[in-house]
């Protein structure tokens, strides 16, 4: 078989079976101004010379890795990536981002997905784990989905927390279009301020989920046990948003009896590549299983009591449950959840949670020595995990544009979600910045507050 | 294949036995289905069932169907036990593996045993 499709011959052939005699009148009804235009390219380039140019463009960027200093986070983290994951990830054998259906030939890339569920399952504290989805914002949307099929429409309110990642919430917000759903408690004068227990009063017999994020959109770590267990009095399912690295510390969402926890897989071993693609994981209680959208790999044995791996519960899913299906996403981010698997057995127990407690103790160093500048201050009383919102005497992008003249990328400007915050910046901090950069980032800020 | 004489029989597979007001599949239908791993009932004791309307949801290994009332009635109860025990639709369809009673059924448009039989054969061949 040719992989050249429509050799001047072949169009030839199917122009004379078709009866038309040239490919200018095969478009002849399309006006001639909307036909592709005449492209006005440069002269083609060599090799070399097109390596040089793309090298050039590629230098205009200012990465993390030795052009800036960075303390934005705000849902991508800057973390170390082992070299060993993109050395597996890229064999032949693993080096594809889709979900293999054959398991007579996929034995490798199922196990691969297979141990990804196990350690999501285990990191979260939950019972299954889907094969993921594109990202953490469509998962925590999907969650939106199996309540809604959970229920089978017949409770309609979703009560989410403001301080839910803005972007999750506007996907969330996209993908319920049409649903006739009613979305509580992230309006806009909403009580920043105020903890978990202000949502509980929202929940009422008709509510079908509750979503919150641990740690919250402004760092803040709240036990959302107690609003967890006043939900399930109202009938309610309750969906944790949930930041991987921090789990290798602080109790899990499933310790909080969450059903769902979901959440952006990119701390785990994934470059911020800025936006994407990343990896959204979907975890929930063995009861919700089928429920749950997208792929699922079990294991099990074969014919000769061999162990082996298969997509399982498949009959749950779109294209055989068709409209009744919990949603009409059954594909996955096979080569990124690889990505994160290999970066959690390389870490192991240990190593996710010395990586968490590097980040802990460096932003709360940070938090500690940016708060006794002059004008500045943490915003917020509430224990927080790396990342915190600091009050600056004037607007964050103020404050971020001189930062950058210093080779630092500020914090995350929360005046753009949250306009009565336009003075306060949302600041990362992870394992890769050094107690130099801390000290570097205060001294700059010290120097805005003497302008 | 099984087709109780004292059963009647809808055109999708479903039986009602106007005695007890229970209702379920046929044995064809959990043939066809093969292993089912999952019984969702999806009405509740005190619902108005229509003829017709969704009783159930049932996914086998292969295979997803929702199961229609074949009568109209008041649900007096539903089988919840079928939930943990799936597979009693493929090894007793008619007995254990009733999914809803209702009082007062009014069966719709339903055909005798032999009359189902004839029709079963009819679509295998």
């Amino acid at each position: 078989m040719t992989y050249i499709p429509h050799s001047p011959k072949e169009r030839d052939v199917m122009l004379a079976t078709i009866g038309v005699k040239s490919l200018e009148d095969l478009f002849k009804d399309i006006p001639a101004k909307h036909r592709f235009p005449k492209l006005d390219l440069p002269p083609a380039l060599t090799e070399m010379e097109a390596a040089a140019e793309l090298a050039e463009l590629a230098e205009s960027n200012e990465n993390v890795r030795g052009d800036l200093i960075s303390f934005l986070g705000a849902g991508a983290y800057n973390h170390y990536i082992p070299a060993v994951i993109n050395h597996i990830i890229s064999r032949g054998e693993f080096y594809t981002a889709y979900t293999p259906y054959q398991p007579e030939i996929s034995q490798g890339t199922l196990q691969a997905i297979f141990e990804y569920q196990s350690l999501i399952a285990a990191l979260t504290g939950m019972d299954v784990s889907n094969a993921s989805h594109y990202d953490g914002a469509t998962a925590a949307a999907e969650a939106v989905n199996m309540a809604f099929a959970q229920f089978r429409g017949k409770r309609k309110k979703v009560v989410i927390s403001p301080t839910v990642h803005p972007q999750y919430r506007a996907v969330i917000r996209t993908y319920t279009q049409g649903m006739s759903l009613e979305l509580a408690g992230d309006n806009a004068e909403a009580d920043l301020e105020s903890g978990p227990e202000s949502l509980a009063s929202l929940v009422d017999d008709n509510t079908m989920l509750v979503i919150v994020q641990y740690p919250d959109f402004f760092g803040r770590v709240y036990d959302y046990t107690e609003l967890i267990k006043s939900a399930h009095s109202k009938g309610a399912l309750v969906c944790v948003v949930t930041n991987p690295t921090a789990l290798g510390l602080f109790k899990t969402p499933g310790a909080m009896d969450a059903d769902i926890v979901v959440g952006e897989g990119q701390p785990l071993g994934i470059p911020m590549w800025f936006g994407g693609p990343w990896l959204g994981f979907f975890t929930t209680k063995k009861s919700f299983v089928h429920k749950m959208a997208g792929r699922l790999v079990g294991e099990t044995v074969d014919n000769r009591g061999q162990r082996s791996y298969v997509l399982t519960l498949t009959s749950r899913e779109q294209h055989i449950k068709r409209e009744r299906a919990t949603s009409n996403i059954c594909t996955n981010q096979g080569l990124l959840a690889l990505a994160s698997a290999v970066y959690m057995s390389v870490l192991g127990k240990n190593g996710m949670r010395q990586v968490a407690e590097l980040c802990y103790h460096k932003a709360h160093y940070a938090a500690e020595q940016l708060s006794q500048i002059e004008g500045y201050g943490m915003c917020f009383p509430e224990p927080f995990f790396h990342e915190f919102v600091l009050c600056c005497p004037k607007p964050a992008a103020e404050v971020n544009a001189h930062l950058l003249e210093h080779g630092i990328l500020g914090g995350y400007d929360l005046g753009q979600d949250y306009p009565a915050l336009k003075n306060h910046l949302l600041i990362a901090v992870t394992e890769m910045n050094s107690k130099e950069d801390i000290d570097t980032l205060v001294d700059a800020l010290s120097e805005v507050d003497h302008e | 294949m099984n087709t109780p004489a004292n059963l009647k029989y809808t055109k999708s597979d479903e039986w009602f036995d106007s005695a007890s007001g229970a209702m379920g599949i046929t044995d064809y239908a959990q043939s066809q289905l093969s292993d089912i791993v999952f019984v969702e009932i999806l009405v509740e004791v005190g619902d108005t069932l229509e003829v017709g309307k969704p009783i159930a949801s049932v996914e086998s290994v292969k295979a997803s169907a929702e199961i229609y009332a074949s009568a109209a009635g008041k649900v007096t109860a539903v089988n919840s036990g079928l939930a943990d025990k799936p597979e009693t639709l493929n090894s007793d369809p008619f007995v254990a593996g009733w999914m809803v009673k209702v009082e007062g059924g009014q069966a719709g448009d339903v055909m005798d045993a032999a009359a189902y039989e004839k029709y079963c054969a009819e679509r295998t061949h």
